[in-house]
């Protein structure tokens, strides 16, 4: 007699033995299975729990507006602007400040990394100012940006720049040391000059964590934003959030939240795809 | 002419309160022209330190070598390397792969793919060139590995275990390739196995070498490799009574340096 097969088990049976997996799936890999849906069904009570907490006025719309508050927002914001600045110009200065400071920490950050990565006298000189500013909060160094560089755009863009800064760095640095021995060995073989060691294996294989790098790095840039924007901006996503905290206009903070959100989603999602066309073979040699 | 090793001994110094450590202790080894020779012993015996010395990539401690006549003092192109595995370039597809020591060169591409191709079908593996090496099997990585060591004419091939990794069957297959690619290009050749069969097999010369401090202790010159060549069948070869003899002495020799080790 054989054992009743499908009998179904228990939450904490699950959790304590692994079954046998269907065909096709491969036995005992973590976290194994679609999760699409699951994510799209979290979204989908999160905004019914929202509406409803709303809808049966259970907290005071001062706090947590309803859904619908928000989008009807949005479309006054988006027809009228606000505080006299049209609503997409607020937008276009705050993804000019991040992606500009982004911008920038890569044309310095990937080759001081690269660099650092290659020569013991490069990361000697550039580690300890990296490494010591690298934990400190942003707003932090805030006023002593202000106090040096003026309440201008300089500030602001420094203070994104320098958040950006570190994790690119780092990331290009580690990178260098992804290239297999075998692979520099069958270049410096042929004859390759450091050079063309750095150019043909060096810098290729490091791709995918100089990509990985700029994700999180572009992640630290919007969460700068609304610090840079703190003081003495007129327009901007985080000047938005900011003063509209201050006249408790909570459907506009919680809009501009929902704005910087989907444009660093938007942002990330293009650059995992860039991921795949780019480096397709990452992880697989 | 050819690579002459004489007197050749690597010390690694004294690290973390370990005393220094003797690699190779006075090694003495001439490969000529033609000749392929394969390393065989236990690991520790300063196998890989030896194809090392003569890629360049390592200075003796004393002692010199010379490939025909001149002083060993880097790597270069006179002396190609084939990896075991990991030293392929997963961004460039077959062709490019195969082509890369001559990128390297500065040859221009239409003259390099015209040469890549000529190896590319020499190793059977026309019709892959646009696969993405990280897609091929085993063996035919491999095949991608020595395909890109001949492009660039070298003097001498180092292999470094170049089958160490493929299963049984390939490897079989990859041994009789390599011995017909050896017979058309005489090139001459430096490998190194772990495995008995396959240095009988192929090699014209065979140096056994023992660890601490890694040494040559034996040396035969072996027939096996050109009698498969002039048209036995491989198996037949390695079925023969002088092939299992030889076999049996020097599998006695390598457990023997193992069991001294344990």
């Amino acid at each position: 007699m054989t054992q009743p097969s499908a009998k179904p088990l228990g939450l904490i049976a699950r959790l304590s033995r692994a079954r046998p997996t269907k065909p096709g799936e491969i036995y005992g890999v973590p976290g194994q299975g679609k999760t699409i849906w699951l994510s799209l069904g979290s979204i989908a009570v999160f905004f019914c729990f929202w509406w409803l907490v709303t809808a049966m006025g259970w907290v005071k719309p001062l706090f947590v507006p309803s859904p619908f508050a928000i989008v009807d927002k949005f479309i006054t914001i988006w027809n009228t602007g606000y505080t006299g600045t049209p609503f997409l110009e607020h937008v276009w200065i705050s993804t000019l400040r991040v992606f500009g400071a982004f911008g920038l920490a890569c044309i310095i950050g990937l080759p001081l990394g690269l660099a650092m990565g290659m020569s013991p006298v490069m990361s000697g000189i550039f580690d300890p100012p990296i490494e010591f500013y690298r934990p400190i909060p942003p707003l932090a160094y805030l006023p002593l940006m202000i106090i040096w560089f003026g309440i201008g755009e300089t500030s602001k863009v420094l203070l994104i720049f320098l958040s950006v800064f570190a994790p690119v760095v780092l990331g290009a640095r580690s990178g260098v040391k992804s290239a297999a021995i075998e692979q520099i060995h069958a270049a410096y073989s042929f004859g390759a000059t450091r050079w063309q060691v750095m150019r043909h294996v060096i810098m290729p294989s490091a791709l995918p964590e100089i990509l990985t790098a700029m994700r999180i790095g572009i992640g630290f840039g919007w969460t700068t934003l609304v610090a840079a924007e703190m003081v003495a901006a007129t327009k901007g996503l985080g000047y938005m959030v900011l003063s509209a905290s201050q006249f408790l206009q909570t459907p506009v903070v919680i809009m501009g939240i929902f704005v910087i959100a989907i444009i660093a989603f938007a942002f990330d999602f293009v650059v995992r795809m860039v991921e795949r066309r780019l480096v397709p073979w990452k992880g697989k040699m | 002419m050819g690579l002459s090793v004489e007197g050749v001994s690597v010390v690694y110094p004294a690290a973390d309160r370990r005393p220094p450590v003797e690699a190779l202790s006075n090694i003495n080894l001439q490969i000529e022209n033609d000749d392929f020779v394969v390393a065989l012993g236990a690991s520790g015996c300063g196998k890989s330190t030896l194809l090392n010395l003569i890629a360049g990539f390592l200075a003796p401690t004393s002692g010199s070598l010379e490939l025909d006549g001149n002083t060993v003092s880097g790597p270069g192109s006179d002396r190609a390397v084939v990896f075991q595995k990991h030293a392929l370039l997963p961004w460039l597809n077959v062709l490019d792969n195969v082509a890369f020591g001559l990128e390297i060169q500065g040859i221009s591409k239409e003259k390099r793919y015209e040469i890549a191709n000529k190896f590319i079908g020499l190793l059977g593996l026309d019709g892959f060139q646009d696969s993405p090496v990280y897609k091929l099997s085993g063996g035919m990585q491999q095949r991608v590995g020595i395909a890109r060591a001949l492009t660039c004419d070298p003097k001498l091939l180092l292999m470094d275990e170049p089958l160490g990794a493929l299963d049984a069957l390939t490897r079989e297959k990859a041994q009789e390739l390599i011995l017909n690619i050896w017979n058309t290009t005489h090139k001459s050749v430096f490998f190194i196995t772990h495995s008995v069969e396959e240095a009988l097999f192929m090699g014209t010369k065979l140096i056994v070498m023992s660890p601490r401090p890694g040494r040559i202790t034996n040396s035969f010159d072996l027939p096996f490799s050109r009698q498969f060549l002039a048209g036995t069948p491989a198996r037949q070869v390695k079925a023969s009574t002088e092939f299992i003899k030889l076999r049996e002495d020097v599998l006695k020799i390598i457990f023997a340096d193992e069991e001294a080790a344990a």
